[in-house]
């Protein structure tokens, strides 16, 4: 069983790595959106670090959006979702793996980009942690929560739209509590009671989701 | 055993088939025969459990399929229209995938598989690059390697050529020998004896019967 999970992971990042342009395309877009903000508000440092918090945060979440097509679009277009679907492995437990793909792809890129745009917006040390513990936590959030719209919106075929508006107000909740805590850790005040809400959220997605994906899916495909 | 009680089918509102009943023992070719749109597709969509009927219910092993769907999948093979070939993988890489999400014999040997159907040589090669029958071929190796027992074939034969659906037919025939059970749909006539198979033929619905 823990074979199959590791199989789908490893198709996934196999087909990534021949069609490198679709995982490039997002982080690019993250970057640039951040790197927008210093030029079009003034480089002063005190406005920089306090708005910091709010565009690394939006622009990941946009990023996050423009990502989520590749989820599971190809798969449907080339039969392959069904086919997981006909797989003697519970359907969520896959779906679990190619989310878990999905977020090394995706999510992953915008942890590691994230001390880079730090120095743009100068956001200092503690602030910084704070950022680096949210987004670990809250990119995989995304993920979870966003392969729900996609897999509502998989059989339409100009599904963007809508799953925008799906997803971009169930993300209200992490945007809220995250920002909070780096604003928080830039006061020097304690920010673990925001942390620990964002894992309560974390823990939730994965418990729930998959299950909620694996229905969709079924709906959608049939 | 597969088994169809009352099965009724409903598109868009409208019926595609009604009470359908039909029961298909070990050993069997089922060919299903109809006109476009006439619900064949969606009769094998039902019988995998990929959707569900207005009513009625599908049965394995006298078991219906929703209910036991990991267990059903263990035995089931199905090729749909799509293939089920992922574009930017190589053809070895493709049926190494299917190998392992899916129960295939404990011997297996992909390079066997992919020469049965005519693929040696295009092993390392990006499915995209293949030709459509090429593609094709790929999503039907998987029928040298599996250990399943039901097939659910739509449309098997499109884009081969000649020589690729004789072979094909004459691995169905096999896998029906050894016990395994097939239904598939074409327009290709099938070559093999009519003592072979067993034949279901949709027809449209009449105007009375065509809407709910």
């Amino acid at each position: 069983m823990f074979d199959a999970f590791l199989q789908v992971i490893r198709q996934d990042l196999l087909a990534a790595s021949r069609h490198k342009s679709a995982v490039l395309n997002p982080i690019w877009f993250f970057v640039i959106v951040v790197t927008l903000f210093p030029l079009g508000l003034g480089t002063e440092p005190a406005l920089l670090s306090r708005i910091a918090p709010g565009i690394i945060w939006v622009a990941a979440l946009l990023a996050a959006l423009l990502s989520f097509e590749r989820l599971f679009k190809d798969d449907f277009i080339d039969g392959s979702l069904e086919q997981m679907m006909l797989s003697p492995y519970p359907l969520a437990w896959l779906v679990c793996a190619k989310i878990f793909g999905h977020w090394l792809l995706t999510g992953l890129p915008v942890l590691l980009v994230s001390p880079l745009l730090a120095v743009f917006l100068s956001l200092k040390m503690d602030a910084f942690y704070a950022l680096f513990l949210t987004l670990l936590i809250g990119t995989p959030i995304l993920s979870l929560l966003g392969a729900i719209g996609v897999a509502l919106t998989v059989g339409l075929r100009k599904g963007g739209i809508l799953l925008s508006l799906i997803m971009l107000p169930f993300s209200i909740p992490i945007l809220i509590f995250s920002t909070m805590a780096i604003e928080a850790a830039s006061f020097g005040q304690s920010y673990l009671g925001f942390i620990a809400l964002l894992l309560a959220m974390l823990v939730g997605a994965i418990t729930l989701a998959p299950f909620a994906i694996a229905a969709a899916l079924r709906v959608s495909v049939s | 055993m597969l088994e169809c009680r009352n099965l009724t089918c409903v598109r868009e509102q409208r019926v595609l088939f009604k009470q359908l009943n039909f029961v298909l023992c070990a050993g069997e070719i089922l060919y299903l025969e109809g006109p476009n749109g006439v619900g064949k597709t969606s009769l094998l969509r039902l019988l995998t459990g990929l959707s569900s009927a207005y009513s009625g219910d599908v049965y394995w092993q006298q078991e219906k399929i929703v209910e036991q769907r990991e267990s059903y999948y263990q035995t089931l093979l199905y090729l749909g229209h799509k293939s089920g070939v992922k574009p930017e993988l190589t053809a070895l890489e493709n049926l190494q995938y299917f190998q392992r999400l899916y129960s295939t014999q404990a011997n297996a040997d992909l390079f066997e598989a992919l020469l049965m159907v005519g693929l040696v040589g295009y092993e390392y090669v990006p499915a995209a690059q293949l030709s459509a029958g090429q593609q094709r071929r790929i999503a039907l190796a998987r029928m040298y390697i599996t250990d399943c027992k039901l097939w659910i074939l739509d449309e098997p034969f499109t884009s081969l050529d000649r020589q690729a659906v004789k072979a094909l037919e004459k691995r169905l025939v096999e896998h029906a020998e050894k016990g395994g059970l097939v239904v598939l749909t074409t327009h290709h006539e099938l070559s093999m004896p009519e003592s072979a198979y067993k034949r279901l033929i949709l027809s449209a619905p009449t105007e009375e019967e065509l809407y709910v």
